[in-house]
């Protein structure tokens, strides 16, 4: 056991903190699982297009008439777009949080140490999360409201992705960003279980592998619709 | 053997510290780290110079004292041993080797390598015990408890508050000592009716005093020289979110 019998020095101040980092990091597993629901449902989404332009135009169309006539058209999607923008919000601010109190816990740094078992997603978490966050921002600018794509017409969605991805430097963007939410997910799932206390020895590993599965799966997904414009699949 | 040291040297704790380098010539493999230390000192302190202070006591792997940062690794490179327990006989001669005091804003250094650890205390007192009559010890088989519950208290209990699961974290957070307390006390019988208290109480006392929050990065396992396993975190986390539960039902 430490001492306890020695003085204090210069002990930090003690400061009770209102929301616990416990607390912090179900926030970020609970808005964490929306958005990992969202990409789920967004990525086999996106396979339509491999029906041809038909079958992507008229499922977008047709997500416009959800739950139609009890909500107006094109409810669900603003209803969908609200809660994935609350749990983007509590999401991005529980991890600035948690990453300031993290560099307040570690005022003075090593002169000399290397990490060990910390795996390469689960430490480019924060900076990957601002990477996809700036990726998510052009990715509507693109797609959603066609501000910056060339086509930029609505309800074109075939047109549209195909006219995006027909410059080279955005689809490695896009290729790029998408292997950074794979790796986020990779560790962010994981972490997720573990913090909703799912997690124990027998299942750990087993767990891990399942992330690692998810991740792998839904990157693939999301990266068949720049291969397939590229390699003029579709 | 020679080995050239690298030793973090701060003279209290407001003043600030550099690394100085030393040399020991006549280190032998059978060793401890400590007595490396020792023997350093010896040398010091002939010279007239200040002996590097350190924090030890049991010298046999059980008290948590020996805290250090040997090459980067809380403990040095071994697995599942102590700084007391590790032996020179795990590095070759002409060896340089950096031992740098735990690094946590919640552990301020107070000489050279010896950190403050009361904030470990705190937490304990803020809920790692149970409340019960103490005076003759109670039968052994009164309270019966499941083996498999037994084997994981017990692997939790091994824990001896060594803080090395702080000085690994990047976060600088104390998850793992804190999981630990939490499924030592709540796999038992004993440890139910304050199960709930108990987690908030320690959640709150580990916040306030400054460590950070886990990402679940697992560097601290791999530091722990009792190999806590990871998942008292998870057990951790469960618990804080049924008490928090309980806690809105007003129970
Ligand atoms: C594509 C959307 C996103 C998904 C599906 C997602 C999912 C997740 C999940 C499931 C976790 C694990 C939570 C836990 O450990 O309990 C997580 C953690 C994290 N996310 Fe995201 N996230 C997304 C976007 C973002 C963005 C835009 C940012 C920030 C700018 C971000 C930053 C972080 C950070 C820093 C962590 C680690 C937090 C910690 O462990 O303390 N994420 N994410
Ligand atoms: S969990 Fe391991 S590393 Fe942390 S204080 Fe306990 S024994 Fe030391
Ligand atoms: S001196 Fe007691 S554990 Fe090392």
């Amino acid at each position: 056991m430490a001492r306890g019998a020695r003085a204090a020095g210069t002990a930090p101040a003690r400061r009770r903190q209102h929301l616990p980092s416990v607390q912090l990091k179900f926030v970020m597993a609970v808005t964490g699982a929306v958005m990992l629901l969202y990409l789920v449902l967004h990525m086999i989404g996106n396979l339509k297009i491999f029906f041809g332009a038909e079958a992507i135009d008229s499922y977008s169309a047709w997500l416009r008439t959800l739950l139609e006539p009890a909500l107006p058209h094109g409810g669900m999607l603003w209803i969908v777009r609200v809660v994935l923008l609350v749990s983007v919000i509590a999401h991005i601010v529980s991890a600035v949080v948690l990453a300031r109190r993290a560099r307040k816990a570690r005022p003075v740094r090593y002169a000399h140490r290397q990490p060990v078992q910390g795996s390469y997603a689960a430490r480019t978490m924060r900076w990957g999360g601002v990477i996809i966050a700036l990726f998510a921002v052009y990715h509507i600018l693109d797609l959603t409201t066609g501000t910056v794509n060339p086509n930029g017409v609505h309800g074109a969605v075939y047109d549209n992705i195909t006219a995006s991805f027909d410059r080279w430097y955005v689809t490695l963007f896009y290729a790029l960003a998408v292997i950074t939410v794979g790796f986020h997910v990779r560790h962010g799932l994981w972490s997720g279980l573990q913090t909703f206390g799912r997690s124990n020895a027998a299942t750990q590993n087993a767990l891990k592998g399942f992330a690692l599965v998810f991740a792998v799966v839904l990157t693939a997904g999301f990266l068949s619709v720049p291969f397939a414009v590229v390699t003029g699949l579709v | 053997m020679r080995l050239h040291l690298k030793v973090w040297r701060q003279s209290s704790a407001d003043a600030k510290g550099k690394i100085v380098n030393y040399d020991v010539d006549d280190a032998s493999p059978d060793m401890s780290f400590l007595e490396l230390l020792d023997v350093l000192n010896e040398k010091l302190a002939l010279q007239g110079d200040d002996p590097v202070a350190f924090d030890h006591d049991c010298r046999e792997g059980i008290c948590g004292a020996c805290s250090m940062v040997i090459d980067g690794q809380p403990h040095g490179p071994e697995k599942a041993t102590t700084t007391c327990q590790l032996h020179l006989r795990h590095f070759r001669d002409g060896d340089t080797i950096t031992i740098e005091p735990f690094r946590a804003g919640a552990f301020p250094v107070i000489k050279d390598l010896v950190v403050d650890r009361n904030a470990f205390d705190r937490i304990i007192q803020a809920g790692g015990y149970i409340s019960a009559p103490t005076g003759s010890a109670p039968d052994a088989h009164a309270t019966p408890v499941p083996k498999a519950n037994a084997d994981r208290a017990f692997a939790a209990a091994a824990c001896i508050g060594c803080g090395a699961c702080v000085a690994a974290c990047p976060n600088g957070s104390a998850s793992l000592f804190l999981g630990a307390k939490i499924t030592h006390l709540g796999e038992l019988p004993q440890g139910q009716p304050e199960r709930h208290s108990r987690v908030r109480a320690m959640v709150e006392e580990h916040d306030a005093s400054g460590f950070g929050g886990c990402t679940n990065t697992g560097e601290c396992a791999v530091a722990c020289p009792k190999e806590i396993p990871l998942d008292v975190i998870s057990q951790l986390n469960r618990d804080y979110l049924d008490a928090r539960k309980a806690g809105r039902k007003g129970a």
